[in-house]
């Protein structure tokens, strides 16, 4: 039987695909070499009773316009809100966060009056600076070289979007999507613990420290989300990150897709220039009209496709598109709640996401560390308990605690990670935690440690990228991937691409599957059903 | 005492380039310098890579001496095995893989096409963002043009390298660590940023823009050393009839009814002129001569907050006699800068102000090309990463001294014992004598986002200053630093457009 559309790999974003193509009325069949769905965006019980996000962790970006074009409310989604968080400090103390914009204030003030004033300007301007990014995430980037008229509109969109605000604003826009996050937040704050927990979602992800020109813009990209409407915050999936996914599979289901799990795709089948269908490593093949696929653009053009098919250029930049992995990550089993030294009694930012890195020199240093090819002795740590929000994800009582920490290389001084790095970067973490919570490791009951090599090798992530690319200006919008193909098309005929290696992005947000499901309606002259513009913020 | 129109501060190459174009077109300029010597920056830089034809034409420096002992210079990348590697326009001497050489021909080739496509923007008053306000329309429709007809696969590549960092574009095509190291290090000359930052491109280009004899991307030795260039400027500009003042250190830029009526001298006296051209870091002459209390409240915070920070240090060391750096060309400009990486490790430090093991060099010997009498020979070094604000001076100039002497002992064994004299000069101390903030060369940084209608600072771009008679022509401004006079010559064609 021949799909009008197969996507391989069924992560978020293939998942997305696939539900607006079958909701269109397209044959669709997903294909996923894992015996689980899901991919980066998964839940896992890895040790009996607890359930673990074990890759991604938290939710925000994912585009409420998909929530509710799939339906997925309905089928099962629920996120739920966490309460703030808190950087604590080498001294004993702590900064906290709130959900709450005067309560933040108010906690500023304990560190800074001056920055508890300055708060209110920076959270004015990063919330502007999201108004204006946001439209552009749900469309197609332009080719710059093209004389096409939609190439030429769609520049002519942007260019309207940019010079819609005064001067003054373009000029601060462009500073702002240019500049360290370090130089950013020495222009409103003083304190060194303020600045560093501001500075958090500026590198998260990225191979690049708070210092390096670019992270102002990557704080955006983890800025510009919203749980319910309210910008900027962040929640869990109740049950884990794979409700997500699992909301996802029953919007497709209830549209008519199919799944077939349990083994990867050995080669994408070309004939005659064009994407045929697929052969998997057990041997079966799947014909279909046209190919998506949501692996990384290396892994999908390297891999899976001979290289006599495609153009030498092409091969060129894909083979040079950054994808080193700048992350690991902790998924612990916990026996009780630790106790952190620094918060009083009943404090809710335990709810949240925890730091020890409260300097920015501190963040700095730990990427020094990667750049030499080594994980971070000091590492950043992003560190909650998702279980204080969602008590389903483990007996009662118990706790699941998830570290996501940077900075860990794709190698280590050039050559593969092995079990003695693997546990010498867990300790580093653990005894981090340890110093902030004594008796901490005392309740790990469990503890999954996952460093690019292991990303790599369970999720597909070349090199453990957490993107599936950097995110760079070299390798964003009109030049993500590869300059000239940002349109979720490739050299072969029918062979799409649909994950995060394309416009707007990492992050489980979705935006790329709905972006390429849309382009491949459009080349079919099928309306777009069930497909809404990108929400403005209000 | 004669009394002027025009008030020039600072006669560095900049000053000097306005109060020319001033002059010739009719004003009575007076050019008033801090130092004892005219000249500015062009005492500080050892090399010249940018002079702006048009000023070198307009000014007849070469009728005022200017002259070269080297119109395109050499370079020697030093490598402590004695393999060195000998750069040469495109052509590279020395054992190196086929594959290298030819890639780095093509980088070189594409790189030197796009800085010239980006070229014309330095020779232009930098345009706004903005409808209706004057911009060069034309202009900027001709470089836009120029650019796409580079054709699609080199639009595109610009596009896509413009904010990159220069680590990757380099570890993208070459494989050598000695000539990825020594490009590395020519990239972030000057700059607050080490070859892996993002950003690092756009500044190389703008230095590869820049020509010397009409050669692109060249680098000269005039005949003289540098200081001949500003001294050659000086001679130009007192043929036209300008008057300068040395020793003579503005304190505050006088301002009544929000016009400028002057000038303030240390010691007092006051010369009154209708307009002023503040030839100094901008941050100098926003927040210390007009004084935030005749300035616009947002505009003295991002005065503040401009970036300046300098990240390289000078050398000057005396020798008995000539260094043998294992065979190198003495006349050569020699790089000590081992790998790409090492160029990032030595900027890592300097980050949290501390001084690097192994800084990276660039050393001139000028001597080598025109002797002394006394047979000494003299060499003028560049040495990057530098603090610009160590917590201990006096120590981090110590420890910078030593880490240089270091590097060069490594690759010149004995010239340690040859060494008669040496003087360092960290950053703070070239903000001492230079009077550049942080002691950046380019009177603040010259980063991407202080590049363009953003430098030196957004809404002050164009060389009008804040308040009425007051412009901006300094290394501070668009398009930045070099002994170039660009920025200087621009303004003053902002200033006769404004009449």
């Amino acid at each position: 039987m021949t799909h009008d559309a197969l996507i391989i790999g069924a992560g978020h974003n293939g998942l997305v695909a696939a539900c607006y193509l079958a909701r269109a009325g397209l044959k669709v069949l997903v294909v996923e070499k894992n015996d689980w769905i899901g991919g980066a965006a998964v839940s896992r019980e890895l040790f009996p009773g607890f359930t673990y996000s074990n890759c991604s962790y938290v939710s925000s970006l994912f585009r409420p316009e998909i929530m509710r074009d799939l339906e997925l409310p309905k089928h099962g989604l629920q996120i739920l809100p966490y309460e703030g968080g808190a950087m604590f400090t080498e001294d004993g103390g702590y900064l906290g966060m709130f959900r709450d914009h005067e309560a933040n204030r108010r906690e500023i003030a304990r560190h800074s009056r001056r920055d508890a004033e300055a708060y209110d300007r920076y959270s004015r301007d990063i919330l502007r600076n999201c108004r204006l990014i946001r439209p552009m995430l749900m469309r197609r980037p332009p080719d710059l070289a093209s004389f096409a008229p939609r190439d030429l509109m769609e520049l002519a969109w942007l260019g309207k979007q940019i010079t819609g605000q005064s001067e003054a604003q373009i000029y601060d826009m462009l500073r702002f999507w240019t500049m360290s996050i370090a130089d950013f937040l020495d222009e409103y704050f003083e304190s060194p613990v303020v600045k560093a927990y501001q500075a958090v979602g500026s590198i998260i992800g990225t191979a690049l420290g708070p210092m390096s020109p670019g992270t102002a813009y990557v704080l955006l990209h983890h800025a510009m989300g919203d749980v319910d409407g309210n910008v900027g915050s962040w929640g869990y999936s109740r049950g884990g990150m794979g409700g997500i996914t699992k909301a996802l599979t029953a919007s497709l289901r209830a549209a008519g897709g199919e799944i077939v799990t349990g083994s990867g795709v050995s080669r994408i089948l070309v004939q005659n220039g064009r994407a045929v269908g697929v052969a998997l490593e057990n041997g079966n093949e799947h014909r279909a009209k046209r190919v998506i696929s949501n692996m990384d653009v290396r892994r999908t053009f390297l891999k899976h496709v001979e290289e006599k098919e495609l153009p030498g250029e092409f091969v060129h930049r894909v083979q040079r598109f950054k994808t080193r992995g700048s992350s690991g990550k902790l998924n612990i089993a916990l026996d009780g709640l630790p106790k952190f030294t620094a918060l009083p009694e009943g404090a809710p930012n335990i709810k949240g996401d925890m730091h020890f890195t409260d300097t920015i020199e501190k963040m700095e240093l730990a990427y020094d560390d990667w750049k030499a090819g080594h994980y971070s002795r000091d590492p950043f740590q992003d560190m909650m308990i998702p279980t204080l929000i969602d008590p389903t994800m483990t007996p009662p009582g118990k706790h699941f605690m998830s570290c996501f920490v940077q900075y860990a290389p794709p190698k280590i001084e050039g050559r593969d990670w092995t079990d003695a790095d693997r546990d010498g970067f867990r300790d580093a973490c653990l005894n981090q935690i340890e110093r902030y919570a004594p008796g901490f490791k005392s309740l790990v009951l469990h503890c999954e440690v996952r460093t690019p090599r292991e990303l790599e090798a369970e999720v597909g992530l070349t090199e453990g990228n957490i993107f599936q690319g950097e995110l760079t200006f070299d390798q964003m919008f009109f030049n993500r991937p590869v300059p000239g193909y940002a349109n979720y098309r490739s050299p072969i005929k029918d062979l799409w691409l649909c994950g995060s290696s394309t416009h707007p992005g990492g992050g489980v947000m979705g935006a790329p599957g709905r972006n390429a499901a849309a382009e491949v309606l459009r080349d079919m002259k099928m309306p777009a059903k069930d497909m809404s513009d990108a929400y403005a913020i209000v | 005492m004669p009394s002027f129109d025009t008030i020039v501060i600072g006669a560095g190459p900049n000053g000097l380039a306005a109060a020319y174009r001033l002059a010739s077109k009719g004003a009575s300029v007076l050019v008033l310098e801090a130092a004892a010597q005219a000249g500015g920056g062009a005492g500080l830089a050892h090399l010249s890579y940018n002079l702006d034809p048009r000023v070198e034409k307009a000014m007849g420096l070469a009728a005022h001496g200017l002259d070269w002992v080297a119109r395109d210079l050499a370079t020697t990348v030093l490598s402590p095995d004695g393999r060195h590697l000998r750069l040469r326009g495109a052509g590279v001497e020395g054992d190196l893989p086929d594959a290298d050489r030819k890639a780095w021909a093509a980088l070189r080739g594409r790189l030197l096409r796009f800085a010239a496509v980006l070229g014309p923007l330095n020779q232009m008053a930098p345009p706004r963002i903005a409808k209706g306000v004057g911009n060069p329309l034309w202009q900027l429709a001709k470089i836009g043009l120029k650019a796409r007809m580079m054709g699609a696969k080199d639009f595109r590549e610009l596009g896509r390298i413009l904010l990159t960092n220069v680590f990757d574009l380099l570890d993208d095509e070459l494989s050598d660590p000695r000539l990825k190291g020594a490009l590395a290090f020519d990239a972030v000359m000057g700059g607050w940023a080490g070859p892996r930052s993002p950003n690092s491109v756009l500044p190389w280009l703008v230095r590869l823009s820049g020509q010397v004899a009409g050669v692109q991307g060249a680098l000269g030795l005039p005949k003289g050393g540098m200081a001949a260039l500003g001294a050659a400027m000086v001679r130009a500009v007192e043929a036209k009839g300008v008057t300068v003042r040395c020793n003579a250190r503005v304190a505050r830029i006088l301002v009544e009814g929000e016009r400028v009526t002057g000038v303030a001298l240390e010691g007092g006296e006051e010369v009154r002129a209708a307009r002023v051209v503040a030839s100094v870091a901008p941050k100098t002459t926003l927040l210390s001569l007009v004084g935030a209390r005749h300035l616009d409240a947002g505009l003295v915070t991002r005065a503040r907050h401009q970036k300046a920070r300098g990240g390289a240090a000078k050398l000057h060391l005396t020798l008995k006699g000539l260094p043998d750096f294992r065979g190198a060309d003495p006349k050569d400009r020699l790089v000590i800068a081992g790998s790409d990486h090492d160029v990032e490790r030595a900027f890592n430090p300097v980050k949290y102000g501390r001084v690097p093991d192994r800084p990276a060099l660039e050393i001139v010997i000028p001597t080598a090309h025109e002797p002394g009498a006394d047979g000494k020979h003299r060499l003028s070094i560049v040495a990057q990463f530098a603090p610009h604000a160590p917590a201990d001076r006096e120590g981090a100039r110590k420890a910078m001294l030593a880490a240089c002497l270091a590097q060069l002992e490594a690759q010149a064994p004995g010239i340690g014992a040859m060494i008669e004299s040496a003087e360092i000069w960290m950053p703070y101390d070239i903000e001492d004598r230079f009077g550049l903030p942080g002691g950046q060369w380019h009177a603040g940084e010259l980063s991407v986002e202080q590049m363009l209608f953003l430098r030196p600072l957004p809404g002050i771009a164009q060389y009008r200053g804040p308040v009425a008679g007051l412009w901006l022509a300094s290394a501070g401004c668009h398009p930045g630093g070099g002994v170039s006079g660009s920025a200087g010559w621009n303004a003053a064609l902002a200033m006769e457009g404004a009449k």
